[in-house]
């Protein structure tokens, strides 16, 4: 009955990945994983070893109010670092779990204190091992996301001849400990992967966290899985490999969009401190700038734009004014829709979850390959907040470090709008050569304001 | 439990290699805009752990592994109720924008 139950559950995960292939039908993908948790976790209470009742609905409605204080709570902008909070807890929730089974075998039918089966203890020291992994590379993710930590790469020389002995001395560890059992081992596994997990994540660059924080979700799910096999439970077991995939899909597709291997990311040290010797070429050209009124007047005698939102829209909080921009365009007459690149954001999706909580309907929002073939058809491209990922260098210039990734082909639209703060470049510490072009405006400013003057302007 | 415990784990094995491959052609199939939900559904989903820690805080007075039990169900409820409403949050703003100025925060 209970394995039946179990798996009834399991399925529902399945259903609830399954609907998110479309918004219509996400919703209901939701519910099917709220009903799949609630008959899971009420499936454990009925087991005749659990007893405590009221302790254990006490620690659900503690960590329940939390959840959903915080979930509510929080702003769309602030997502990455709330899901690498997320991630943390797993992995420490899984690391809390190995240990209770390492302390009351007997609870978890594994063996007796001192003498755990052998499969148990190995399965459990991989499971604590991920854990603790996920848990201190999502606390620095959440750090350096939520800027308590510089985003700049940390990098310094033998780091990853150090990783790779802490590894070593990792799996040492864990064999001493399957031999003799002893908890100071055990707990000795844990604070070295937890080391381990802030070294990992430590040289990899703020604009590479789409990718860490996809590797973080992929690792939560192993750590799950681990912790499945030390119970014997296919829950866990399925749940956490639909998870790990999942998280490893997206880490991959991240990569894919900067053209760089997940190794290349997971070595990290990207976006530091590179030569620009580019930009000094560029020092003397000139720059044609604007003011909202021009881009204004521009766009209202276009018949289409496209707008290209970035990071930098998101830290402007510029989604809404934007908005209201594109619907005074449709107003107009004026086709209006949205390009993605893959990578904009700090997260997979970032951008059409700031564009959707803006009301922007997500017919209008395109990714990359949908309508990077539309650039040269379109009069205006409106860029905000983004700017390595409209580089035509990466095409054209083998020496840069972006080349071979996939862009949004801006300079093919008859005149580009650049909403920017300054002429600084962008992450990748590369000069964006189409902020030389003739048909090129740059337009300067926060780039809230800037959307808020072009309303105004449109609307005068 | 009492089988062969390699049995067991044989099992185990198969389970979770047929999961990685249901895994692989589900999460493909995800529209890319929905990418931001997808994390937050499996964040939620991966704390089903709460599984191991309602077993390990179970048996009645205390004890170390219960009050670890306790602390994994606490650790665990977050991240459920954080990340199936994070979700919804997201998910409700993906509606078809047809009555418009309703659902403003």
């Amino acid at each position: 009955m209970v394995a039946i139950l179990y798996l009834i559950s399991a399925l529902l995960f399945i259903f609830a990945l399954r609907g998110l292939s479309h918004p219509e039908s996400s919703r209901m993908g939701n519910v099917f994983g709220v009903i799949g948790m609630i008959i899971a976790v009420f499936t454990t209470l009925m087991f005749k070893s659990v007893l405590s009742y009221y302790e254990i609905g006490a620690a659900i409605l503690v960590g329940g109010a939390i959840g959903s204080f915080i979930a509510l709570r929080i702003e769309m902008t602030a997502l990455p670092q709330l899901v690498a909070a997320f991630h943390s807890l797993v992995g420490l929730a899984a690391v809390f779990v190995a240990a209770a089974a390492f302390y009351d075998p007997v609870a978890f039918s594994i063996g007796k204190v001192g003498s755990i089966k052998t499969a148990s203890l190995v399965e459990m020291s991989i499971g604590t091992f991920i854990g603790a992994i996920t848990f201190s590379g999502s606390v620095l993710a959440f750090g350096k996301l939520q800027g308590t930590i510089s985003g700049k790469p940390i990098v310094f020389k033998f780091q990853h001849l150090i990783n790779a002995l802490i590894f070593l001395l990792i799996i040492f560890l864990i064999v001493l400990f399957v031999i003799n059992q002893s908890p100071t081992i055990f707990w000795t596994i844990v604070i070295v992967s937890i080391l381990l997990g802030f070294l990992v994540v430590i040289p990899i660059g703020g604009a590479d966290m789409p990718v860490v924080v996809s590797m973080l979700n992929s690792y939560s799910g192993w750590a799950a899985c681990g912790i499945g096999f030390t119970l014997s439970n296919n829950l866990l077991i399925i749940t956490g490999a639909l998870v790990g995939a999942s998280g490893a899909i997206l880490s991959y597709i991240m990569s894919k969009g900067m053209n760089r291997s997940i190794i290349n990311v997971v070595l990290g040290g990207f976006g530091g401190e590179q030569d620009t010797s580019a930009s000094k070429d560029n020092s003397d050209k000139i720059v044609k700038q604007g003011n909202a009124e021009d881009a204004a007047y521009i766009m209202k005698n276009a018949e289409s734009v496209i707008i290209v939102p970035g990071y930098g829209m998101a830290v402007a909080q510029a989604q809404h004014a934007l908005r209201e921009m594109g619907d005074i365009l449709k107003k107009e007459g004026i086709e209006v829709r949205y390009a993605i690149h893959p990578v904009a954001g700090r997260m997979p999706g970032h951008m059409n979850v700031l564009l959707a909580e803006a009301n922007v309907p997500y017919e209008e929002v395109l990714e990359l390959d949908e309508i990077n073939h539309d650039f040269p058809m379109t009069e205006v491209s409106f860029v905000i907040g983004a700017n390595d990922v409209t580089n035509p260098a990466a095409k054209t210039d083998e020496s840069s470090p972006i080349f071979g990734m996939p862009i949004l082909d801006v300079e093919k639209s008859q005149s580009v709008l650049f909403v920017k703060r300054s002429m600084a470049t962008g992450y990748s510490g590369v000069d964006n050569e189409l902020f030389y072009r003739d048909n090129t405006t740059m337009l300067f400013g926060d780039a809230k304001k800037m959307c808020e003057d072009i309303v105004k302007s449109l609307s005068a | 439990m009492e089988a062969h415990s390699s049995e067991v784990f044989v099992i185990g094995l198969t389970v979770f290699f047929l999961a990685c491959i249901i895994g692989y052609y589900v999460v493909w199939s995800v529209t890319p805009a929905l990418h931001s939900p997808l994390m937050g559904v499996t964040n939620a989903i991966s704390s089903v752990i709460i599984v191991g820690a309602i077993l390990a805080a179970g048996p009645q007075g205390f004890d170390t592994s219960k009050i670890f039990g306790l602390i994994g169900v606490v650790l665990a409820s977050v991240n459920i109720f954080g990340g199936f409403l994070v979700t919804y949050r997201m998910l409700s703003m993906f509606k078809k924008k047809t009555k418009k100025t309703k659902e403003k925060e």
